[in-house]
């Protein structure tokens, strides 16, 4: 396909939807322009190919190898330019990509994967099996510095058994396996033999995704193209755009007039600025639970916290809908524990913890917490109830959070200090050293429920993300049985219990989970929000000819 | 006169190296690392990995080792590679130049254009109702924040009116476009920016042109010129004004520094690709390397700036002569 040549087409749209109201007349317009520019293609279920999806994001990419994108504008680049051996469904199942099918064996310790033939690279090279190979040796080989080779660690030999046929044998059976299996593949006919974090590669890649790479304009832009030899089908929307644009309140001005189709509105803009005509007309906004959760954490190691009726009684406290209407907008759902809300993992069962002042008082009391001499602040043993919560800077959310709790606590005669500290030295002195009381931060939430290295008692060693020493060994066991097995119906039943566990013993006080509210140009269609978020079938999304924005 | 800028030449390197000290140990000093500032929780990187990382990039190195590394890299003009995307900071810095000059050297233009006029006429009529009006208008741009200004300019004449495109330096299309209309794209994209950052720019140069003006005119030539019976636009434009434009060149001189060094607040807003957002993002991530090669090479500049301010000072004014 050549592009000869490129309008911008909403200022003709407007001039002709003038000459005559009637939407007949902006029609037969397109349809002339259309045998005009002779690019009316038609993609399989007759959906048509064209225009430009363009989205708005803060920060540009990094680098497009899948292994060693940490940042999630590398990461949205890398799912469209390449495929994984699995991959998520709209559900979070895992599912197959490039495997056709695979099989589990030798009790989880063996995973043969089946690719599907005819896959191609960006460059017309055949996907083979050997590629899949040589990602994970890549992966794991230590020149290349992967930051994610733990979870690839107790991988003991990868064996090509044909040209699209792999066998991953593991030391122990790791049900993870499957999903972290579903990393991006990169070809090895580029890239053996060189330097991947300095290769052009990073910056120029070639995959064999739904996009391929076009062009990258450093902080400005990055566009991709259909792959019209894709092998499930090609996109029918012909490409990609990411911008850069840093801030949030321009993001949205761009999107109204039409810079960008898309974006991820701020609570606020969500709740008060979609009102407009101008936003309803041209926009559809959405909102899905989004894989993470923020909590307040207690320092089990410091003797204050450790009654459990004082965390209980603390978490009772917490008008945690108050919370989600003050500083969300109402945009999001209680969480009580430490899986996704709506997955088969997540028990409904865990205590909740809903308000209750009244309890929390009872608690506080039993534990033996009362205002003996009438300042206000309840004591025990001489020693008033004080501590400090810290969390980090540049997060409005978490810092309202902790103004509203500090209120909520004062109510049971608890003084509470905030700390709001920056990022580096939130992390270095504060974090990682266990050198504070209470904190509140968040969880991303990965697909697999395993949940190792958060609430394992091992990864309480210094360093390790349970730095609020939680320790228990009904969860050490079965966070372990649960790495193991593959069944999933087995596996949810394991973390229901390890959810319920967690929460009887109050450790964190679980807040919330934030809605994602992207808002999406009205001119696609096929949008199907799931709980995977709106992304999961963006290949079948489509413009009607009579809608579309940009043609070439 | 040779000797003399031969000598301040010298002098440069010192200094340079003085800066970069400091703004190395500075950075050190500043708590965490840029590993944890990445990784620092994720649960799917692992102590292990990040300790790698920090071998990969000679963090694990005591802090005067990690300098010299780094200076000897530079005598051999090496800035080194960023963290973030191991690309050499040379490149990284080269590719964003151009749309931080750019920007830069048209908003300097412009002031120059608007800000001369300003201080002039307002010297000439010192004290009258034009020169008060004046002098409220540039200091309302001074006192303005420019975020606010920027956010303001584009509501009204990129989203209510539409006359301008909101941000970026150009649209991603702009390839499909004949070069003509490529340039003209650029300079509509222009608009908003260089008049954002030139309105604030205006109180500095319009004073000191102003006082320097005020200065000149009660000069005994001037007299003898309006003496002599010459008209008031030659005593004005001929006689006085060469003299009074000698402070301005020594502060064009230090503008030289401000013309690569970029502005993040206007690059965040404007979603503009320049330098200002590659050093802040720097200084956010720990990215060390990229830190220290856009700090030497804005030291640098202020260093050159300043040695041609001095030359072009004796270079026009025939009775400074350095010796």
């Amino acid at each position: 396909m050549r592009y000869r040549h490129f309008k911008k087409r909403n200022k003709r749209r407007t001039k002709s939807s003038l000459k005559t109201p009637q939407l007949i007349g902006v029609a037969s317009f397109f349809i002339l322009s259309l045998t005009f520019f002779g690019t009316s293609l038609l993609a399989q279920n007759d959906r048509p190919v064209g225009d430009a999806y363009v989205s708005g994001g803060i920060g540009d990419a990094r680098v497009l190898i899948p292994f060693l994108a940490d940042d999630s504008a590398s990461g949205s680049i890398c799912g469209l330019v390449f495929n994984g051996l699995t991959k998520t469904d709209k559900d979070l199942n895992v599912v197959g990509d490039l495997a056709k099918k695979w099989q589990v064996s030798k009790g989880g310790k063996v995973i043969t994967f089946e690719l599907h033939k005819g896959v191609m690279w960006h460059d017309g090279e055949p996907l083979t099996a050997e590629d899949v190979k040589f990602t994970y040796d890549a992966l794991m080989d230590p020149k290349n510095n992967c930051p994610y080779t733990a979870s690839y660690s107790d991988i003991e030999e990868i064996e090509v058994l044909g040209s699209h046929k792999i066998r991953f044998v593991y030391k122990e059976p790791y049900a993870p396996a499957l999903l972290k299996l579903g990393m991006g593949i990169i070809p090895r006919h580029i890239l053996e033999g060189e330097n991947l974090r300095k290769s052009a590669f990073k910056r120029k890649p070639v995959g064999s995704g739904p996009y391929i790479f076009e062009k990258w304009k450093t902080d400005e832009y990055i566009i991709l193209k259909s792959n019209p030899d894709y092998f499930e089908h090609r996109p029918y929307v012909d490409r990609y755009v990411a911008r850069v644009i840093p801030d949030q309140a321009v993001q949205y001005l761009e999107l109204i007039t039409g810079g960008i189709d898309t974006m991820g509105l701020t609570p606020y803009q969500y709740r008060y600025r979609t009102d407009t005509a101008r936003f309803k007309e041209k926009f559809d906004r959405y909102n899905y639970l989004s894989h993470g959760y923020t909590y307040i954490g207690y320092n089990l190691a410091d003797p204050l916290f450790a009654d459990r009726r004082v965390r209980e009684a603390l978490s009772y406290a917490v008008d945690k809908k108050e919370i989600i209407e003050g500083v969300l907008f109402g945009l999001g759902e209680v969480c009580t524990g430490p899986f996704l809300k709506g997955s088969p993992y997540y028990s409904v069962d865990a205590a909740g913890y809903d308000y209750d002042p009244e309890k929390a008082k009872e608690l506080l009391k039993e534990a033996g917490w009362s205002d003996t001499d009438g300042d206000g602040v309840i004591d025990k043993d001489g020693n008033p109830f004080k501590f400090k919560l810290i969390t980090n800077q540049g997060n409005k959310v978490r810092e309202d959070v902790a103004t509203l709790v500090q209120r909520q606590w004062s109510q049971l005669g608890i003084e509470v200090e905030i700390q709001i500290i920056a990022w580096a030295s939130f992390i270095d002195q504060f974090v990682d050293k266990k050198n504070f009381q209470a904190l509140i931060l968040g969880w991303s939430l990965p697909t697999d429920p395993d949940c190792y290295n958060v609430w394992h008692s091992e990864a309480s060693k210094k360093g390790g993300l349970n730095f609020i020493s939680y320790k228990n060994r009904e969860v050490d066991g079965l966070i372990e049985e649960g790495r193991r097995e593959f069944d999933t119906k087995k596996r949810a039943k394991t973390y229901k219990r390890i959810h319920e566990i967690i929460a009887g013993e109050a450790p964190y006080t679980f807040l919330f989970f934030p809605y994602a509210t992207p808002a999406v140009s009205k001119r696609f269609h096929g949008i199907e929000p799931a709980p995977a978020g709106i992304g999961h079938n963006f290949i079948d999304w489509y413009v009607t000819p009579d809608e579309r924005r940009y043609t070439w | 006169m040779v000797r003399y800028i031969a000598k301040r030449l010298l002098l440069i390197a010192p200094m340079l190296i003085g800066i970069s000290l400091i703004t190395f140990i500075v950075m050190h000093l500043a708590p965490g690392d840029p590993t944890s500032m990445r990784y620092g929780l994720n649960p799917e990187v692992s102590g292990s990995a990040r300790a790698e990382l920090k071998k990969l990039y000679d963090l694990d190195k005591p802090v005067h080792i990690q300098y010299l590394l780094w200076a000897k890299r530079l005598a051999r003009f090496d800035f080194g590679n960023s963290f973030l995307d191991d690309r050499p900071v040379m490149q990284k810095i080269v590719e964003r130049l151009p749309a931080t000059l750019l920007l830069n050297v048209c908003a300097l233009a412009v002031i120059l254009l608007i800000a001369l006029p300003i201080g002039v006429s307002s010297a000439v009529r010192h004290g009258s109702l034009y020169d008060k009006v004046m002098t409220i208008i540039v200091f309302i741009g001074y006192a303005t924040p420019t975020f606010w200004f920027a956010l303001i300019l584009m509501v009204v004449f990129g989203f209510m009116l539409g006359w301008f495109p909101i941000s970026g330096l150009r649209p991603w299309y702009i390839e499909y476009y004949s070069s003509g209309r490529q340039v003209a794209d650029l300079l509509w994209h222009l608009v908003l920016p260089v008049v954002a950052a030139s309105f604030g720019g205006l109180a500095g140069i319009s004073r000191y042109t102003k006082s320097s003006m005020l200065e000149v005119l009660r000069q005994d030539y001037i007299r003898t010129a309006r003496a002599k019976g010459l008209p008031e636009r030659k005593v004005i434009y001929k006689h006085a004004l060469r003299n009074g434009l000698l402070p301005i060149v020594t502060i064009l001189g230090f503008a030289l520094p401000g013309l690569i060094s970029g502005s993040f607040i206007f690059e965040t807003i404007f979603a503009w690709p320049g330098m200002g957002r590659l050093g802040y993002e720097a200084i956010m991530q720990y990215d060390y390397p990229v830190v220290m090669g856009v700090g030497v090479i804005a030291s640098m500049m202020t260093l050159i700036g300043i040695l041609i301010s001095d030359i072009l000072y004796a270079f026009i004014d025939p009775r400074i002569r350095y010796k």
